[in-house]
Order: structure tokens, then C-alpha cells, then sequence
């Protein structure tokens, strides 16, 4: 073979490679874009949400410029052409929800501040910038309320008008800064960070129960003659099907006190008072798993359904003992769907808020709660953004962690 | 009123997209349920009739996130909408919502001065009140939140809103605060330590509800003795068999507003139907058929003594009440809110 050919073969091989190669990215193209639209963006935003502190530079640009030229920052009240420049900025507002926003970020800060902010707007609203008293714009102000002149407003002023805060990632754990650094929140105040070990701990043992029940019922489904199969199937999806509050009041009327369960073992007379069953953890827990089990069982089913069934037989051939074959063979083979099934349960129970609001008791609430709260009622997405980046990093952590025991690769099911 | 149901309506609607309103009729939106029956039995329907003009009904959950989306876009699809009164005040200090002026809807005039707003005018009256089980207590039940307290005399659990706002003005109540000085109290740090340390004696006996059929259905389950409830949850268990009594005493008393979303491009037609609303016919009938409270005076000391005294708006049932202060919770809610869930769940 000549090298010319050579050449025009190496020549055609790469072509042909870099055709397939373009075939490939096209045919993924779609997932790129998809993945990258409604996964990396709003995760992306989200981070920047967590951070982002545009409201007191949107509603108050010329104070914030002026407090950056004034010598006597942070310990102190400013200068006249501060309260010049806050003036302007009120009655030169023409976006009353700027306003509102600003007003709502201050509030964070000290509850109070947004009834300051609305109640010098509304008085400054529709006035003209040169009508002036002749008195200082500062004594205008303070007059209209003391709390112009308070250091502590303006200290606070200072910190909420940064365009980047840590304001809501501290507070998120319980943290806040002040002028001797960073500390933890009063007592009274500290609830995510034990919110957060909650929620953690009430999905582990969520993924446990579902692994204690999943496990057998998975191994039954392998074995099971084909309508059984069915059967079994239609058992373990029928509530994927049913609408959660559907789901979750049959579980309260079957739970509670004057319930069926409760009512059956009083008339058998097994015991004399109703048994607590709904509206503790015990519901919460027996609720969650019901809902849950699926994510369990079908990946276990699956890897399951691909183990040949002689390799046990080959087992007690050798003479082991059934339960010596069942933990050195079978159990060794399943543990990708082990790894698979409990990570996606555990993954899926972190996220919950519904259920264990429906059916537990304040104990049980987790930290979703609060997101669906932030996003919804008082619409602090910051806050919200916030929770929900330490909810992501904690799952993050567990999911490298289980990686580090049992291997990446094996629980995304790719050994 | 909001509550958990409310909002799960609001992401299904939003992700089914419903409410398709041609570009040009008056769109009416309100929050669904034997509410809206009301609504459309006494108001949507005879203004049509009357006018011979179209409206289209639309339900949503509450919130503000659609209303913000649709103004922001600056192409509203609706025009009047029924609004909590803490979102209208929202709404109305970020721009969402029209300036009511009276001049468009001349009934104003009439209504209640409490109950019109910048943004907005009174739809409905409702409250927070006690009720409990009358087979267990019969006519010698509890009387006030006070008594709510007392678990030796009216033993057995005690039904209360898994919230701050409404659940520590009733503590505070409990404690002996005057309702006028309610707001007052809790608007300080030792007002605050009062609240939660009223709530610790009763800690134990406790169990939180979140959506508004909850306690009725525990009380007649008998979960639960005595409750805090909606008055129209408690009317409407009791249309269905139920006796529960009404403690009107120490209501708390809350009103949901008619808004006029801004940029509507109905306004006229919106304020037409507005004034239809508030007429003293159209809102007597309006109480007759449900008890909520109703905004108009004349039409008020119209009604026979039965019906009146079925409404929270009474003036005899809001001589005690507490007036729920939404400035006051747009300023403290997520600060009371942390304190609150840190102390229940511990």
C-alpha cells in the first residue's frame, strides 16, 4: 500500500469519524439544550438569587452614591447631603415597586423598617423636589419620623445596600453578621439548621423502611408466576397513580383515633384507648413510605430480574448454606439496585413538605416547608434560594459520600 | 384565608394553563369553592342579566405571583379579581392593581369606611372563631379563649392553626389582653415572650391544623374538643348536620377585597360590575345565601335579625373582635414566622 493511499485513507476515516462524531452531537443536541434550560439556568439563577441584593441600589441611587462620597460611613448618622440625596430619591421615584421592594429587603434587616420606608414615600409621592421648607432636608426627615436618625438605620442601610450579600446563605444556617463578625442567631430564632438534620434524618430512615420492604417484595416480584407479577406491579404503582391528597386523607381516615385501624383492634379488644398513629412521626413515616416504595423497588426489580437464577442453585450445590449463599452471591449483585433505589428515595423524601404537613405534627416539619413558604407567601425569594442551595449541597454531599462507598458508577446503574 | 389547598390549585392551574379570556370581556376571578357558587348565584349572574354585558369566571388560589407575571408583561387577561388584604397591599404599593376612585362605583359610598382601600374594596367578611363539640359539652362549653385554655375544665386536645399570624393574637387574648391592645402588645419583644409563653401552658394539648376543613373534620372525628375555625367552614359543616356553636366573642376578623387589576382594559365594565356588587340588593342577597360578612351599611341594618347574626360583620359579634392587622403581619411575618415554627417544633 503506498502512502498516498494511506493518506487518503486516514483522510476518509477521520471524515467519516467527525460525520459520525456531528451525528452524535446533533442527535444529543436536544438534551444539551433541554438539560441546559431547565436544569444548569435555573440552578445558575437560583445561586444568584442566594446572593443578589439589587433592591436598595434600584430604589435609592443617589443616597447610596452619596453615602459612598460621605467621610463619616458606619459608626455614625450622615451628613446633610445624604438626606439631600434620600429626598430625591423619593420624590423622584416613579416605580412605586421599586419602592416596595427596597422597602421589603430593609425589613429583613429589622422588622419595622418597611413601615418607615412605605410612610415616607407616600408622603413624598406626587411632591415636587424643589419645594423645600427652611429647614435641612435631615431635620425634614427625622421630623416626618425619629428613625431617619437612628445610627442603627443607617448601619443597617449600609449593609443591605451592597450589591452582593451574604445575608441570606448565613441566615439560611442560622447565622447572621454583625459589626463583631459573623454569630449565630438568638435561640429563639435558630430553625433551619435543625430543620435541616430533620429533614435528613427523616429521609434516611424513609429510605431505610422503604430498602426493609422493597427488598423482599422486589425478590417476590422476580420469582412471582406472570399474573402475580401483575398483580404485585399494579400494587406497588397504584399510588403513583392516585393524586397525593387523595392518598394522604385515606391515610388519615384509616390512622386517626375513631379510624379503622384503631377501631378494629379496640373491638377485638386488644386495647382499651386509640393507639397515636397520625399526626406524629409514626404517620409521617408509614405515609412516606407508602408513597416512596416505588423508587425502591423498580430499580431493585430490575437489577434483580437480570441475576440468572443458577448462580444460587450453583451456590447450595457447593454446599452453602441458603442464607451464606443469599449474602455472599445474591445480596453482592443487587447492591446497584440497592445503591440506585435507596440514593433516588432518599433524594425524592429530602424534597417532601406536603405530606408531613398533612399528617405529621409541628415536630415533623421539614425544610421544604419553608421554601414553598418564602416562594409563595411572603415572596422572599432570596431566602427561598437560599434554603433550597443548602437542601441541593447537603443531598450533594450524601450522594459523594454514598459514591465513596459503594461507587459512582455502580449507583447510576452503569456497572 | 390561605392555605395549602389554595396554593397547590395555583400550580396545577398555572401548569394546565387554564382561564383562556377572549381579549375584551370582563374578567371576574375569585377563589372557587361554595364561595364563588355564591358569588355567581347573587352577583355574576343577575349583572348579566341586568346589563345584558358578559363576564367570564375564572377561579385561582391567591397569591400574587400570576398577577405580577400578567401586569409585568403588561397584557392583564383579568380585570377584577378577590384579593386577601395583605396581597392587596402588596400589590398595591408595587403597582399591580388600579386606584379605586369612588366616582366610577357610586355605592362606595355606602360601604363600610374600614373596608375600602387605595387598591381595593370589601368583598367578603370572615373571622377566626372558637367552636367545639357540643355532644361532649352541650350548652356549658367554653366561652372565650380564655376558657379555650382551661383543659381540667373542658378537658381533651385542642385544634389550632399551624401559623403565627392569628394563632398569637388568640394567645395573647388568652392572657388577658384587651383586643384593642392586641397589635400593641405583640408589636414589642416582652408583647412577643408574653404570646409564646402562653402558648407553652397549652403546648401539650395541641394539634395544629393547616387547611380549613381540618378541625371540623376532627372535631367530628373527635380529635379534637374545642377549636379555632373559619366561620363559613363551621356554618357549612353545620348546613351538612353538624351543631357546632359559634363563639362569636373574640373573633378574630379578617376581610378579602374586590381589585381591579391595573392596565385593565375593561375598566368602565369593571366598575360597573363593582358597583352591582356593592348594591344593598345584590349584597342582602349575597348574605342570605352564605355567611360571610357583607360591606355595605344599608344593607346591613336591612337584614333580619337571623341572618345578621349568622355574619361575622355583626355589630354585636365585632364589638370583642380583633381586626386582623395585615400592616402589622407584612412587617413581621417571616420574623414571627422562624419563632414560631423553632417553638412548635421543639
Amino acid at each position: 500500500m503506498s502512502a498516498t493511499t494511506l493518506a487518503t485513507l486516514v483522510v476518509a476515516h477521520r471524515k467519516s469519524s467527525r460525520n459520525k462524531r456531528l451525528t452524535s452531537v446533533f442527535l444529543i443536541l436536544p438534551l444539551l439544550i433541554y438539560t441546559f434550560v431547565f436544569f444548569v439556568l435555573p440552578i445558575s439563577m437560583m445561586l444568584y438569587r442566594a446572593i443578589s441584593n439589587p433592591e436598595i441600589n434600584d430604589a435609592f441611587p443617589r443616597t447610596v452614591q452619596a453615602l459612598s462620597k460621605s467621610t463619616q460611613r458606619d459608626q455614625s448618622i450622615p451628613d446633610d447631603s445624604v438626606f439631600e440625596a434620600l429626598e430625591q430619591d423619593f420624590t423622584l421615584s416613579v416605580d412605586l415597586g421599586l419602592m416596595g421592594s427596597a422597602a421589603r429587603r430593609l425589613n429583613y434587616e429589622n422588622p419595622g423598617y418597611r413601615f418607615l420606608i412605605m410612610s415616607t414615600a407616600r408622603h413624598y409621592r406626587g411632591k415636587s423636589p424643589e419645594n423645600k421648607g427652611s429647614d435641612s432636608a435631615k431635620s425634614r426627615l427625622i421630623t416626618l419620623d425619629p428613625n431617619w436618625g437612628t445610627v442603627e438605620f443607617w448601619r443597617d442601610f449600609n449593609n443591605a445596600s451592597h450589591a452582593y450579600t451574604p445575608y441570606y446563605l448565613l441566615a439560611a444556617l442560622d447565622l447572621k453578621k454583625t459589626d463583631q463578625g459573623i454569630e449565630q442567631v438568638e435561640p429563639e430564632k435558630r430553625v433551619y439548621t435543625d430543620m435541616i438534620l430533620k429533614t435528613l434524618k427523616i429521609a434516611f430512615i424513609v429510605s431505610l423502611l422503604c430498602l426493609l420492604l422493597g427488598f423482599p417484595f422486589a425478590a417476590l416480584m422476580v420469582r412471582a408466576s406472570k399474573p402475580m407479577q401483575m398483580a404485585l406491579l399494579l400494587a406497588i404503582m397504584l399510588p403513583f397513580w392516585t393524586s397525593l391528597l387523595a392518598r394522604t386523607t385515606a391515610w388519615i381516615v384509616v390512622l386517626q383515633d375513631k379510624g379503622i385501624v384503631n377501631t378494629l383492634l379496640m373491638n377485638l379488644g386488644l386495647i382499651e384507648h386509640p393507639l397515636p398513629l397520625i399526626f406524629n412521626s409514626f404517620g409521617v413515616y408509614i405515609v412516606m413510605v407508602h408513597i416512596l416504595l416505588p423508587f425502591t423497588v423498580l430499580p431493585l426489580y430490575n437489577v434483580m430480574k437480570s441475576i440468572p437464577p443458577h448462580y444460587m442453585r450453583a451456590s447450595s450445590s457447593l454446599g452453602a448454606h441458603p442464607i451464606r449463599g443469599f449474602f455472599r452471591v445474591y445480596l453482592p449483585m443487587t447492591l446497584t439496585g440497592i445503591g440506585s433505589g435507596t440514593l433516588l428515595t432518599f433524594i425524592v423524601a429530602a424534597g417532601y413538605y406536603v405530606t408531613p404537613t398533612l399528617v405529621g405534627s409541628a415536630r415533623e416539619q421539614m425544610l421544604g416547608y419553608f421554601i414553598a413558604f418564602y416562594t409563595n407567601t411572603t415572596i422572599n425569594w432570596g431566602m427561598a434560594s437560599a434554603l433550597g442551595l443548602v437542601l441541593i449541597v447537603c443531598v450533594m454531599a450524601i450522594y459523594l459520600l454514598a459514591g465513596r462507598l459503594v461507587g459512582i458508577r455502580q449507583i447510576a446503574g452503569l456497572k | 384565608m390561605s392555605s395549602l389547598f389554595k396554593k397547590i390549585a395555583l400550580v396545577s392551574m398555572i401548569s394546565t394553563g387554564s382561564g383562556l379570556a377572549a381579549a375584551n370581556d370582563l374578567t371576574v376571578v375569585a377563589f372557587g369553592g361554595s364561595l364563588q357558587e355564591a358569588f355567581e348565584k347573587t352577583y355574576f349572574k343577575p349583572f348579566e342579566q341586568s346589563t345584558g354585558k358578559k363576564i367570564v369566571r375564572d377561579s385561582y388560589g391567591g397569591g400574587l405571583a400570576k398577577i405580577k407575571g400578567m401586569v409585568e408583561a403588561g397584557d392583564p387577561t383579568w380585570d377584577v379579581v378577590q384579593i386577601e388584604e395583605a396581597d392587596m397591599e402588596l400589590a398595591c404599593e408595587q403597582g399591580l392593581l388600579e386606584e379605586i376612585k369612588q366616582s366610577g362605583a357610586p355605592n362606595i359610598a355606602d360601604v363600610v369606611p374600614e373596608n375600602v382601600a387605595s387598591c381595593g374594596v370589601g368583598a367578603i367578611g370572615w373571622s377566626e372563631v372558637m367552636t367545639y363539640d357540643d355532644k361532649k359539652f352541650g350548652a356549658d362549653g367554653p366561652k372565650s379563649w380564655v376558657d379555650f385554655w382551661n383543659v381540667k375544665k373542658w378537658p381533651g386536645k385542642r385544634g389550632l392553626r399551624k401559623q403565627a399570624r392569628m394563632t398569637l393574637e388568640i394567645a395573647l387574648l388568652a392572657d388577658g389582653v384587651a383586643p384593642a391592645d392586641v397589635y400593641k402588645v405583640l408589636g414589642t419583644k416582652a408583647g412577643q415572650d408574653r404570646a409564646f409563653a402562653k402558648m407553652d401552658e397549652l403546648k401539650p394539648y395541641i394539634q395544629w391544623w393547616e387547611t380549613g376543613a381540618q378541625p371540623l373534620e376532627w372535631l367530628a372525628a373527635g380529635n379534637v374538643t374545642v377549636t379555632a375555625a373559619f366561620n363559613g367552614r363551621i356554618a357549612i359543616a353545620n348546613q351538612q348536620g353538624s351543631t357546632f356553636p359559634l363563639i362569636w366573642n373574640q373573633q378574630i376578623y379578617g376581610v378579602d377585597y374586590w381589585s381591579i387589576i391595573k392596565g385593565s382594559k375593561n375598566l368602565e365594565g369593571s366598575y360597573a360590575l363593582l358597583n352591582y356588587m356593592l348594591s344593598p340588593q345584590a349584597q342582602t342577597n349575597f348574605a342570605h345565601t352564605i355567611p360571610y360578612g357583607i360591606v355595605n351599611r344599608k344593607a346591613l341594618a336591612e337584614l333580619d335579625a337571623k341572618t345578621l347574626d349568622s355574619l361575622p360583620s355583626a355589630p354585636t359579634h365585632l364589638k370583642d373582635a380583633v381586626h386582623l392587622d395585615t400592616a402589622f403581619w407584612i412587617n413581621y411575618e417571616e420574623d414571627l414566622m422562624n419563632r414560631f415554627t423553632n417553638w412548635a417544633s421543639k
